[in-house]
């Protein structure tokens, strides 16, 4: 596979990452939550999908659609009960209460579903095997190119949301000022509640790429949250296109990285988001001082 | 009224711990043998317990990434054994290496704020597995044997490890006892309090939290090498996983985040409920998740802490309190 | 008619007693200044009036319903707006967001983007830019015209002085006297107690959480205000 091709299949596999990172990015930037059962909830938005194929018979598509709604009222629920109560407590308290559900999710997935990996590929239909040759040696797969339009499309969204519709502000103000939100009307409870419900259908989209384009299993969920993380911090914390191409830096780094031995692709992508919290966060001066 | 520091409860229970210590180092001369592995699967709890505590209760840093350390323990003990040197005398240099890999590491990872940190300990962790699954030598994927341990007669094996582990676990809580009663202990609760307050007043926040960072990374090390020396068998899979940040976090939260006694009460929980549902798999686990999610959000004192306040209980003192004239006493 | 009523309220930071068993009324298209001291307990009496506060104790009731449990933006709803200590804009949103983010929870009444910008037409040029980006005195209008957003009958000013050139200070309360003007009750703190006396038809003042004087601004002997806002005790 030549470097250039590579590095194209990086920008499928980096569009997957972004989808994923998406709903990570919303919580931060909106309620300064790091959500360390994101990638549980992806894999869970996976099964939810599954189970539907399964029962339904439908194509993974439909099931998603069905699976959606889901996931939103999960995501509301979440905040309400769980996560808003942690927002009130320390700044630790999120990050521990979040880490329990992790650990509850991934067993209760494996209470429910046996350890074996899945995968929905099949029921994805034709998209998962269509792909075409271009010049130069360089291969476009449907469903890489499926990921990358909608993820493109999500993040315009979200962005023109933020932007232009009158909730955007006032997420975007509750985000910025919560206590002055409250004093002009804005109710941060729901606006709260709403982002994670956001987050959370988001995830489910990537944890629904997850199965199509690969397999998943009750305990996929802590990879998928590094990875996302690892998109976040790249990108820039806080930042939602910054997301977005810090997934794709994430999937170009580790689709390189493969080039040069095939078990070093994850390696690469942790080597690029050490090296960028190095750099951001000025610890690199004391490190060259002390590699010299 | 005066400002103390022992009690007659405190002073009692101090005094018989060193009774405890002498009890316990006969163990190994009164049960069998896999009793006394379980035992030391015990102090090794109780030492992790103590070292994430020290990190999150004292030091306010949320680490998902300690394994890093207790991997670098265990496969250094392993690394060492097999370039000739005794294996007990490889395991006191595999602390070693834990302990000095944790400074450069802290140069860098003390800058990150909250979720960085957690996360960022965690790649750290992840990358540190992936190096070792790529090492041939150390049994990449598969794992690898301390084969340098048969060596020994079991029996004496089982017992030289357990006295390893109740030193290595007295060693780090005495430190840390000695640590959080000197003056470096009150600027740690006033940099708890308020960081900014602490560092106007000129304490040096960041040397603070190296200390302990680097305790942290020693004895996280030390953990990893019980765990070698006792199961003799290590996969990266398993002495990396983020599992045992898990456990850290259940036994801490529950035990006492910030109390002295609270991560040793988490760790004999944590044991006890090991022991009794070794068939459980998947729902202990689910009950262990639940449960720290739980006290993380309604009892952020964890037992020990809600029962120090309640009570003004202090076992292990290293605090101070207030002294009423008439010999009644409020903890400070 | 009163238009609010505050009963024995106690505030608290934790163990800091801010506000002691404080009582007031403010009646329907009454201006009353709030004075007195740093620490006083002024800002934290404004907030629990909006809900942006816990009582500790004590009630506050306005037009005839106990709010006391009420949430802050369900306040803004019945009609009590606060400006905030130190403008507190949402720093990226333009000067029009800023505004039209306040509208969800409006009331019936003449205040819109429009009525605002005429009121304060230096704005005007200003609506599409971030409101990080404008002077403090224009700050200032905006958060003054993001609380007139919800046609509130009771609005809520704490310190519109703060950290303002005076000349800049007297545009905002010129802009403030057409407000008031138009029948609005308004009850403000002011630190510049010159200014405060001016504006309002009454005084009170706090010291220590506690109201120390309350009177009306006609006949107010300056010299017993500055002994009631300093706690100086002399023969009456």
């Amino acid at each position: 596979m030549t470097l250039l091709n590579a590095a194209l299949q990086g920008v499928f596999l980096g569009a997957f990452y972004a989808v994923l990172a998406c709903g990570l990015s919303i919580m931060f930037g909106v309620m300064r939550i790091i959500n360390l059962a994101h990638g549980d909830i992806a894999v869970l938005g996976a099964y939810v999908v599954f189970v539907i194929v399964e029962h339904a018979g439908v194509s993974a598509f439909i099931a998603f659609a069905a699976a959606l709604p889901v996931m939103v009222v999960l995501g509301y629920v979440l905040q309400i009960t769980l996560l808003e109560r942690s927002l009130k407590a320390g700044i630790l308290t999120p990050l521990l209460a979040t880490f329990g559900l992790s650990i509850v999710i991934q067993n209760l997935l494996q209470l429910a579903f046996s350890p074996d990996v899945q995968s929905l590929g099949g029921s994805a239909g034709a998209l998962t095997t269509s792909s075409w040759q271009l010049a130069g040696g360089l291969s476009v797969s449907a469903l890489g190119l499926v990921v990358l339009v909608v993820a493109v499309l999500v993040f315009g969204a979200l962005q023109l949301f933020l932007a232009r519709t009158r909730i955007g502000w006032m997420m975007r103000a509750t985000a910025e000022d919560a206590d002055a939100a409250e004093l002009v009307g804005i109710n941060s409870r729901s606006v709260y509640a709403w982002a994670t419900a956001m987050a959370v259908a988001i995830a489910a989209l990537g944890g629904f790429f997850l199965a199509i384009r690969s397999v998943f299993d009750p305990v996929s969920g802590p990879t998928q949250l590094i990875f996302a993380f690892e998109a976040v911090v790249i990108g820039g914390m806080g930042s939602l296109w910054g997301t977005l191409l810090g997934g794709i830096a994430l999937g170009v780094a580790q689709t390189l990285g493969a080039q040069v031995h095939p078990q070093f692709a994850v390696m690469a992508g942790h080597l690029l988001f050490l090296v960028v919290l190095i750099v951001r966060f000025g610890g690199g001066r004391a490190v060259l001082r002390a590699a010299r | 009224m005066k400002v103390a520091r022992w009690t007659r409860t405190s002073k009692l229970f101090t005094g018989g711990t060193a009774g405890v210590a002498v009890a316990l180092a006969c163990i190994p001369l009164v049960f069998e043998s896999d009793v006394v592995q379980k035992l030391t699967t015990l102090m090794i709890l109780v030492l992790l317990a103590a070292m994430w505590n020290a990190l999150a209760g004292y030091g306010g840093l949320l680490s998902v990434g300690q394994q890093a350390f207790i991997g670098i323990g265990a496969y250094g003990t392993v690394f060492f054994a097999d370039q000739g040197v005794t294996p007990y005398v490889a395991m006191i240099l595999a602390t070693l290496l834990a302990g000095a890999i944790s400074l450069p590491i802290s140069l860098f990872a003390l800058r990150l704020r909250a979720a960085q940190f957690a996360i960022g300990m965690w790649v750290i962790a992840e990358v540190m597995s992936i190096i070792v699954r790529l090492d041939q030598n150390l049994g990449a994927g598969t794992g690898i044997s301390l084969i340098q341990m048969n060596q020994y007669e079991p029996n004496f094996r089982q017992a030289y490890t357990f006295w390893l582990a109740l030193a290595f676990t007295a060693i780090f809580l005495v430190a840390l006892f000695l640590l959080l009663r000197s003056p470096l202990g009150a600027s740690l609760q006033a940099i708890r309090d308020d960081e900014d307050a602490a560092r106007s007043l000129g304490v040096r926040v960041a040397a603070r939290k190296r200390l302990l960072f680097v305790l942290a990374g020693f004895g996280c090390g030390a953990a990893g090498v019980l765990i070698v020396a006792n199961t003799l068998f290590i996969e990266p899979g398993s002495v990396f996983s983020v599992q045992w940040s898990a456990y850290m976090i259940f036994m801490v939260l529950v035990g006492g985040l910030g109390t002295f006694e609270g991560p040793i009460i988490g760790a004999i929980l944590l044991f006890a409920i090991q022991t009794t549902f070794t068939q459980g798999g998947p729902w202990y686990l689910v009950g262990l998740g639940a449960t720290a999610a739980l006290f993380a959000l309604a009892l952020p004192r964890g037992l020990w802490g809600t029962v120090e306040e309640r009570l003004g209980l202090r076992l292990l003192p290293v605090g101070y309190r207030v002294v009423e004239a008439k010999g009644e006493e409020r903890a400070a | 008619m009163t238009l609010l009523n505050v009963e024995a309220l106690d505030c608290r930071y934790g163990l800091l007693q801010a506000v002691r068993s404080v009582s007031l009324r403010v009646e329907a298209g009454e201006t009353v200044a709030l004075i007195g001291a740093n620490g006083a307990g002024k800002t934290t009496l404004l907030r629990a009036v909006a809900g942006a506060h816990r009582l500790h104790s004590g009630r506050v009731v306005f037009d005839g319903v106990d709010i006391t449990r009420l949430p802050a933006h369900r306040r803004v709803a019945l009609g009590i707006a606060l400006v905030p200590e130190g403008r507190r804009l949402f720093p990226s949103l333009t000067v029009e967001e800023n505004l039209r983010v306040a509208a969800s929870r409006r009331r019936r009444g003449p205040w819109n983007v429009q009525s605002v910008l005429e009121v304060f037409p230096m704005l005007q040029q200003r609506r599409r830019r971030p409101a990080a980006s404008l002077s403090g005195g224009e700050q200032q209008a905006v958060a003054i015209g993001r609380a007139l957003m919800s046609n509130p009958r009771l609005l809520l000013l704490d310190e519109v002085s703060l950290g303002l050139a005076p000349i800049v200070v007297d545009a905002v309360y010129r802009s403030l006297a057409g407000i008031i003007s138009e029948g609005s009750t308004v009850l403000l703190v002011e630190q510049d107690l010159t200014r405060a006396l001016r504006v309002a038809g009454r005084v009170v003042c706090l010291l220590e959480g506690r109201v120390v004087l309350e009177e009306a601004a006609g006949g107010l002997d300056r010299d017993r205000v500055v002994s009631a806002y300093f706690g100086l005790r002399r023969p009456a």
